[in-house]
């Protein structure tokens, strides 16, 4: 029995991790960019929300809902601002520009916030769990997987089955014919950073309900998103959910053996899918080139 | 971008041929300039090589850290400007190359004798690595070099013997008498810095720089053309850890002590990628200038905390987007400057170096 539940932990870490790579997944999928400075953005969210809940002494839902607005315009500024740009220069713009970008929050919020480590105070929910049987259900995992479903599956839903969703699709397949047929790409891709950096910001601060926030914790941010995207596969938003879940699986299951070597265990995992698999368990050979 | 560079000496001198006028033409890979490039750096070696006679650690210790961040710009340069491939994990060499003086020092061997053996470690793992990396290209590569960066890291800290996460000593040194121990440190970090500029400019004047700079323009019509594209990737990626290992080798003997959180830190590869991109991504002079801007912004600003690091990394990007060859590239390439040439250039005979 203790195998399921630490089964069902990890599935409950997947869906955390999910959450915060569907942005970065969207991202790719939709412009073909990387953005290295995901983790980061996914951070400034957090100390947003901690700034605003001192500020205002509103609690974690109130802050969340003035953030997630926030978020999403600083992403599409940052997208019409830099990213642009970035994408029309060349193929190694985009990874210079976005990592450049992630050291200097990185830093920004160094010099702001200071090194040391700042919780987000949720109240009782932080640590409120339900029982089945010997399964233990902590309510804030629950809800990150059911977010990161809804989210996953919203986004899908939008994308198969409104207009809009069919103009980014068009966009992804082909921007010149896109751009030939009347798509307003401009516009389009910053909607869509706009809402990949809300989905991390949201992920970002309800992580750090449990394990608080520091500046640097944007680069392992980015790592595990990049890692569950392509397990996944580039471009399937559903992948992403199932590689976030292999992620956190496998973590908890090794953490049980072995605490020091969890991390590693789960990085070794993206290694040995990139050398066997690297265009992802659920994509196509086609999106890697 | 190396449209100027690209052909070989004898499609370009059959390109001049035209009736009634002279034919011969001379072909060189050599200027005027670049004599007076090569004997300056001649001159200013000797300088530097006196230094720890005529002045104290005060210069020599800073001038240690530009040394190691020019050669570490030149080395990523190779990758990323030359064979086309950004890496944000080479400070996975300099923890290798860290580790590997460490364990031999440890076994009774002279560290600063030692320092080839870690240009040796590292590029023995990144053969092994680049096996796991070949296929990747682009943000694919970038990211999963950094993960194998940040997988030593973890192994390195659950390890005992390596001294676990609070790192490791290097003892030996600490009985040597600090003044002969820092001039020495100063030296080795010198040459390193020669070795590695000195072997990326022979390099990319080789076959090797051509075939490199056609892999990083356009892979797939540098295959049609015969180049070995994935030998050429393999080359640039083992010699730029081979290189990255010495800097590592010189980072634990100047300091004495490895930290594995540090050594194995992404800043090293933030660093690299600021100073390559600010100077001029795939020029010789580049790195070295954007080394020393760096360098510079470290040692002014460095005592109101990490803000300079915003501007640096600001700067970054804004050359990125809006003078993509870089402070020297963009300086130089409208004026047709070049201190260490390495394409070709065809004169008709007879005439001189301009």
């Amino acid at each position: 029995m203790t195998w399921l539940n630490d089964t069902l932990q990890g599935i409950f870490l997947g869906g955390a991790y999910a959450l915060t790579a569907v942005g970065l997944s969207l991202m790719f999928g939709v412009m073909r960019l990387v953005n290295l400075a995901h983790g980061d953005l996914a951070v400034c969210g957090t100390y947003l929300v901690t700034t605003v809940m001192a500020a205002l002494g509103a609690p974690l839902w109130v802050a969340l809902l003035i953030m997630l607005p926030l978020a999403f315009l600083f992403g599409a500024l940052l997208q019409l601002a830099l990213f642009d740009r970035a994408l029309s220069t060349g193929p190694m713009a985009p990874l210079l520009v976005t990592f450049g970008l992630s050291v200097m929050i990185e830093n920004l919020l160094l010099q702001t916030y200071s090194a040391n480590v700042r919780g987000v105070p949720a109240g009782r929910f932080d640590v409120a769990a339900g029982h089945i049987g010997g399964l233990v259900l902590p309510w804030l995992s629950v809800l990150k997987l059911v977010l990161a479903v809804a989210v996953i599956g919203g986004l899908s839903a939008v994308l198969r089955l409104t207009a809009w969703g069919r103009r980014v699709r068009a966009t992804s397949d082909d921007l010149a014919v896109a751009r030939l047929q009347g798509v307003r790409v401009r516009p389009l891709f910053a909607a869509v950073t706009g809402i990949a950096i809300a989905a991390a910001a949201l992920a970002g601060t309800l992580n750090a309900v449990t394990t608080g926030v520091d500046p640097t914790l944007g680069t392992l941010t980015l790592i595990f998103a990049f890692e569950a995207v392509v397990i996944g596969g580039l471009g399937s938003l559903w992948g992403t959910l199932a590689g976030g879940m292999m992620l956190g699986v496998t973590q908890v299951l090794v953490s049980q053996v072995s605490v020091p070597y969890a991390t590693l265990a789960s990085q070794l995992l993206f290694l040995v899918v990139l050398a066997a698999r690297p265009q992802g368990l659920f994509g196509s050979a086609l999106a890697v080139s | 971008m190396s449209a100027k560079h690209a052909g070989g000496p004898t499609a370009a001198a059959g390109s001049q041929v035209r009736p009634g006028v002279a034919t011969a033409v001379s072909v060189s890979q050599w200027s005027r300039s670049a004599t007076v490039t090569v004997a300056a750096s001649g001159v200013a070696a000797a300088v530097l090589i006196t230094l720890p006679y005529v002045v104290g650690t005060q210069v020599t210790q800073p001038l240690v850290t530009l040394f190691l961040l020019v050669a570490m710009a030149a080395l990523w340069n190779l990758l990323a400007g030359y064979a086309g491939m950004i890496s944000f994990g080479q400070q996975a060499y300099l923890g290798i190359g860290a580790y590997a003086i460490y364990l031999i020092g440890r076994a009774g061997v002279n560290p600063f004798a030692a320092i080839p053996l870690a240009a040796v470690a590292s590029g023995l793992a990144a053969a092994g690595i680049f096996l796991l990396l070949r296929p990747l290209t682009g943000g694919y590569f970038a990211v999963a070099s950094w993960v194998v960066a940040e997988c030593l890291f973890l192994y390195v800290t659950t390890q005992g013997w390596l001294g676990g996460a609070t790192g490791a000593g290097l003892q030996q040194l600490s009985a040597m008498a600090p003044l002969v121990r820092q001039a020495d440190t100063y030296w080795v970090a010198l040459a390193v810095m020669a070795v590695c500029v000195a072997g990326v400019y022979l390099l990319v004047r080789s076959r090797f720089g051509l075939d490199s700079r056609a892999v990083h323009d356009e892979p797939a019509a540098a295959a049609a053309m015969g180049v070995e594209v994935q030998r050429t990737r393999r080359m640039a990626y083992i010699l730029a850890a081979a290189g990255a290992g010495l800097v590592g080798g010189v980072l634990i003997i100047s300091s004495l002590y490895i930290d594995p959180g540090s050594v194995f830190s992404v800043n090293y590869s933030a660093d690299m990628l600021f100073m390559v991109v600010i100077g001029g991504l795939g020029t010789m002079e580049g790195p070295i200038i954007g080394a020393v801007i760096f360098f510079a912004a470290q040692q002014v600003f460095a005592q109101y905390g990490a803000w300079y690091l915003l501007g640096i990394g600001a700067l970054a990007i804004g050359v990125v987007l809006l003078a993509p060859a870089g402070l020297w590239g963009s300086l130089a390439g409208r004026r047709g400057w070049s201190l260490l040439p390495v394409g070709y250039r065809v004169r008709p005979a007879g005439q001189g170096a301009p």
